[in-house]
């Protein structure tokens, strides 16, 4: 995939929160339809990095382009348009509760995006039959298992036809036999196209799926390469200790 | 015991009282129209200057909040119908009742909607931003709709306590439904009117109460 052109460049991206120096100088680039794996310690600054991309978080310092646009320096009230660009899918699926799931993948395709209803909600039953759930369009969020939650939370993103998606570890709040379904869609996803940058413990996802793997720890990215050489090779002693302590977990 | 239901319960009394109540009965509405129906916007709004992180703003909506919940309302209505006239203010004392109250009101009405608007996982306005809806779209589409859900009780009790307040009303000399009924014993010699006047708060007030505590047993049970 090297060929094609970055879609999200992240250059010496530094975040403080007060005195806490999170992300120190942070260098990462992710091309067009390629699939990068961020794995690391818990408190290595990952999540900190995914909500900088669409400003979730203020970047301390440092730049990060989507698609060619540096993101870093726009005004408040184009951020908005900017996010559209940028689709988040989290932890914990914060799916409207007082919705039904076609409206919750409805909402912003009308308020933020500006499509008319019935082009929204022709484009949100279509994600939903993509991830699976067509039949649930008219339950509500609770009446849902957590992996079919996060399946309307990725078509509810994906809907607005962003340019790159984040996942901040999509399946760690799921019970086990759920995570394959979330896992399938994400597949699915990257064999369309999308540019996805993910963080998440799914080491044997991250094996099959990914193009690159990065490293992260202490706020910085310490190792990257393709998933064969970060696991299989890894040449860092910190890297090492990370992957012989998550080993158990890589190995289920 | 008849000596009871003819100083209390005279049903003549009541028949004769009955159209004064009434008149004072559709002011209290109104009163209570007016202050609930501004008490809820002014307190949404203040509730959400609370809450913004814009420095005075908030402050100033914060010391509203507390200040006003904390004077007695009987104080605020004597003052702005008293006090006010020395500083070459007079009110009539409809205005001077509503902006009481409203002060009163707004305040609790802001404290019930804060909480509520609090109470909605941050995560939600996160992963609505993260779509590209504006703050006051997410506030509008996303947070509103679960906070005041969260704190319809809330918001009910407070209405039943407006229509309670309303009676105060009558230390001005509004011709509400309380002050009705006094001027109407007053004429009878009787307290008939007042029992009257009671049981026409309760006949509005007791519903309202009764589906506050089954709201209230509902939310408990889930
Ligand atoms: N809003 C915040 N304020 C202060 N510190 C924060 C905030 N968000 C994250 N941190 C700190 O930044 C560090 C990295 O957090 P995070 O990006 O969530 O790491 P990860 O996702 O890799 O576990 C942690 O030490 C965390 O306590
Ligand atoms: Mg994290």
């Amino acid at each position: 995939m090297s060929q094609h052109r970055a879609m999200l460049e992240i250059h010496a991206l530094e975040k403080r929160f007060g005195q806490t120096e999170v992300l120190k100088n942070i260098d990462l680039k992710v091309r067009e339809g390629e699939l990068v794996f961020v794995i690391g310690p818990s408190g290595s600054g990952k999540s900190t990095m995914l909500r900088c991309c669409n400003r979730l978080e203020e970047p301390t310092s440092g730049a990060i382009m989507i698609d060619g646009a540096r993101i870093t320096d726009i005004p408040r009230r184009d951020l908005d348009k900017m996010r559209l660009k940028v689709g988040m899918v989290f932890q914990g699926f914060h799916l409207y509760p007082h919705m039904t799931v076609l409206k919750n993948v409805m909402l912003a395709q009308v308020k933020a995006l500006g499509r008319s209803k019935a082009e929204a909600e022709a484009r949100a039953l279509d994600m939903l039959d993509q991830v699976g759930l067509k039949h649930k369009a008219d339950a509500r969020p609770s009446e849902l298992s957590g992996g079919q939650q996060q399946r309307v939370a990725i078509a509810r993103a994906v809907a607005l036809d962003p340019k790159v998606m984040l996942f901040d570890e999509p399946t760690s709040a799921l019970d086990p036999e759920l995570v394959g379904s979330v896992l399938n869609v994400m597949k699915d996803l990257r064999q369309k196209g999308m540019t996805m940058l993910v963080v998440s413990h799914e080491m044997a996802f991250a094996r099959e799926a990914a193009d690159r793997v990065v490293f992260m720890d202490g706020g910085y990215v310490v190792e990257q390469g393709p998933p064969e050489e970060v696991f299989g090779n890894p040449k860092s002693e910190r890297l090492k200790a990370f992957l012989s302590r998550v080993s158990g977990t890589a190995a289920a | 015991m008849n000596m009871f239901l003819a100083t209390f319960f005279d049903i003549n009394i009541m028949m004769q009282a009955l159209p004064l109540l009434l008149k004072g009965a559709v002011t209290t509405l109104k009163l209570c129209a007016v202050v609930i129906i501004c008490g809820l916007f002014g307190g949404l709004m203040l509730a959400l200057r609370a809450l913004s992180p814009r420095g005075w703003l908030r402050w100033g909506s914060v010391i509203y909040i507390d200040l006003f919940r904390a004077i007695p309302p009987l104080v605020l209505l004597i003052f702005v119908y008293s006090g006010l006239p020395f500083a070459g203010l007079e009110l009539a004392p409809f205005s001077a009742v509503v902006i009481a109250f409203f002060m009163n009101n707004s305040a609790y009405f802001a404290e019930v909607f804060r909480a509520g608007i609090n109470a909605v996982p941050k995560g939600q306005t996160e992963a609505a931003r993260a779509t590209g809806l504006s703050p006051t779209q997410t506030m509008i589409h996303v947070v509103l709709p679960p906070a005041i859900r969260n704190v319809l009780p809330d918001l009910l009790s407070n209405t039943v306590e407006v229509v309670k307040l309303t009676s105060l009303a009558s230390v001005v000399s509004l011709s509400e439904l309380l002050y009705s009924a006094n001027m109407a014993r007053s004429v009878t010699y009787n307290a008939s009117p007042l029992v009257l006047a009671a049981l026409l708060y309760l006949a509005v007030l007791w519903p309202l109460v009764r589906i506050i505590s089954r709201y209230q047993r509902g939310l408990a049970v889930k």
